[in-house]
């Protein structure tokens, strides 16, 4: 029988009954292996009774709890797809995702459910109670069934979650993985990490971001303890630093912007963190001078930056040396191609350029998505088939430094031509982030008549004043060529982020116009 | 003829104006660095050499502008003067 993402929680479930699998420190909820097996078993029976079945998607409709990660079990139980979303999103978006990909059920807060219905407009609705056996298991927070009626055409094996990321036509279009492709990647971090049942994960990542994947099955592969982390304490140092080390958190991974955040508002020296030994960071480039100071402070953990689009999973990596040197200014390679995964580089034409020279990075092996949701257009423009495999395009420039290390460049959409230049955005990014005084920045390309493109820096400063236009244009005339010097600068208080703590790109955007 | 000070003044509102909108204007002083200095690239030197041709009745070659002619408030009045004879 194929493996599957339950199949890791029933084995560790087999092995270890009373090692706890998760941990909710601010709602004071534990499950260990057995009551997590035993509340997927009851909420996968409830969604049965609401009709699903094998093959069908089921919604995740709640915040980040011991409830939630049941939900995702019993979907998975029943051979279902779980998509989760933001809940903290408009009900008419979430309700755009349920309709897209047609889900039988919905698990849903109790207090979201009436906007669900609402929003859904499907007049098959019925809410199901979900029958949770309360005094076994604690399950934090309150959730029933919304079961539709919705139907599709649309049938894919092995299907375990769809998870919607932004789409540039504004509409979210919805990543497919199977259990194969997200075990292809759990694999890899077994050997990466080397996990044991001692460990134990921090699931900082809302469910409905990729960081979710490693969060959830690589510690119930192991028998190890998820600690959740709410939404709404996630973004508040105050109460993450010493909750991190309270909890015993051994196995951290968040984007570099809440390190950042840790670090500059934290107070991590107040604390102990003598047992975090993997600190990973993913989503986005990390600044230097930020990872800098992480290590300063978290001088013992060893640290990855994982690189991959929600459609590759994790796809290459690199771990971090353990003294970073003083003059060094440029972030870290993403590193090697992930055991399990292939990689290639290649120019517009998709011939492979030489190493060294930059290129879209190519994708093909275990971790790699199924295709998007019901975009038979998009899959086709997705992946190029060569030599009988499927390669995703990521969009993502690299180049191939030192014998398949690669260094990332930039997004190839965020590569824009100005006077006949052509211009990385992250490149002016990468010298604003040099700047002593400058905490966060961000910069966005707007059209323009003259130059083809304007371009407008945002930047908040450490100490919340603006820098000079005199100033900063100096500054980046000993940083950049004359080209590449923003138009405008703005300073913000804070960029601003989307639910995935990634800088809102859109949104800066629609203020440079 | 307007003298040094009255070209340095005409210079600094126009370029505080033009390419630095809401800077401080004590900012830019008499040396303020304009094209080594970012402020100033091909597209606006050019329009700023316009103004110049327009409100000083001077003329400039193409090899002139350049930050040998045009890089400061002060290198840029030195010019203009030197042009009006």
């Amino acid at each position: 029988m194929s493996r599957t993402l339950y199949g890791l929680l029933s084995a560790s479930a087999a092995r270890t009954p009373h090692a706890t699998a998760v941990e909710d420190p601010v709602r004071d909820c534990h499950l260990s292996y057995s009551d997590l097996e035993h509340a997927a078993g009851k909420l996968s029976d409830a969604l049965q009774g609401a009709g699903v079945t094998a093959g069908d998607r089921v919604g995740i409709y709640a915040p980040k709890s011991t409830s939630s990660v049941a939900a995702i079990f019993a979907t998975l139980k029943l051979g279902a797809a779980y998509v989760p979303v933001d809940y903290t999103a408009p009900p008419e978006r979430n309700a755009y995702i349920f309709n897209d990909c047609s889900v039988r059920a919905v698990v849903v807060q109790r207090s979201l459910s009436e906007a669900l219905v609402a929003a859904l407009d499907n007049p098959g609705t019925q809410v199901h109670e979900t029958g949770l056996d309360e005094d076994r298991a604690n399950l934090g927070v309150d959730v029933v069934i919304v079961s539709t009626s919705l139907e599709s055409d649309s049938a894919i094996d092995d299907l375990a979650y769809i998870l919607y990321t932004s789409g540039s036509t504004g509409k979210p279009k919805g990543v497919m993985h199977t259990n194969s492709s997200a075990l292809g990647f759990v694999d890899w971090c077994s050997e990466a990490f080397a996990p044991t049942g001692s460990d134990k994960f921090s699931a900082h990542a809302s469910f409905h971001f990729d960081l979710s994947i490693l969060d959830l099955y690589v510690p119930i592969k192991h028998g190890a303890a998820i600690v959740l982390i709410g939404e709404d304490v996630g973004k508040q140092p105050a109460v993450l630093a010493p909750l991190i080390a309270e909890t015993g958190i051994t196995m951290w991974y968040s984007t570099p912007s809440i390190l950042r955040l840790l670090v500059e508002t934290g107070k991590l020296a107040e604390h102990d963190y003598s047992k975090l030994r993997i600190v990973n960071f993913a989503g986005e480039v990390f600044p230097i001078k930020h990872l800098r100071a992480v290590k300063e402070i978290w001088r013992h953990p060893r640290y990855f930056n994982l690189y991959g689009p929600t459609e590759t999973n994790v796809c290459t990596a690199f771990e971090i040396p353990a003294e970073i040197e003083v003059d060094q200014t440029s972030p870290f390679p993403i590193g090697y191609a992930c055991s399990g995964d292939e990689t290639m580089v290649v120019d517009h034409d998709d011939a492979p350029v030489p190493d060294g020279s930059p290129g879209e990075l190519l994708v093909s092996g275990d971790s790699v998505m199924q295709g998007y949701w019901n975009l038979p257009d998009r899959n086709d423009a997705a992946f190029y088939l060569k030599d009988g495999k499927r390669w995703y395009r990521t969009g993502d420039v690299v180049i191939d430094a030192d014998n398949g290390c690669y260094e990332f460049v930039g997004r190839r959409d965020r590569m824009v031509k100005r006077r006949g230049y052509r211009i990385e955005l992250g490149e002016i990014e990468s010298a604003l982030y040099r700047h002593s005084d400058i905490s966060e920045a961000a910069v966005v390309a707007t059209p323009d008549e003259t130059n083809g493109v304007k371009i407008t820096a945002f930047v908040s400063t450490k100490n919340g004043e603006r820098i000079g236009l005199i100033a900063m244009k100096r500054y980046c005339s000993q940083n950049l060529p004359l080209y590449m010097i923003p138009d405008r600068f703005n300073y913000p208080e804070a960029l601003p982020k989307t639910s995935t703590d990634k800088v809102d790109y859109q949104k800066l955007a629609t203020e440079a116009q | 003829m307007p003298d040094k000070s009255t070209i340095r003044t005409a210079v600094k509102e126009f370029i505080l104006e033009k390419f630095l909108p809401g800077e401080d204007p004590d900012s830019l002083t008499d040396d303020t660095p304009l094209i080594s200095g970012g402020i100033l690239d091909s597209i606006s030197t050019v329009t700023l050499v316009a103004f110049l041709e327009d409100r000083f009745g001077v003329q400039f070659q193409a090899h002139e502008m350049s930050a040998d002619y045009l890089d400061s408030p002060e290198t840029i009045a030195n010019t203009v003067e030197e042009k009006l004879g």
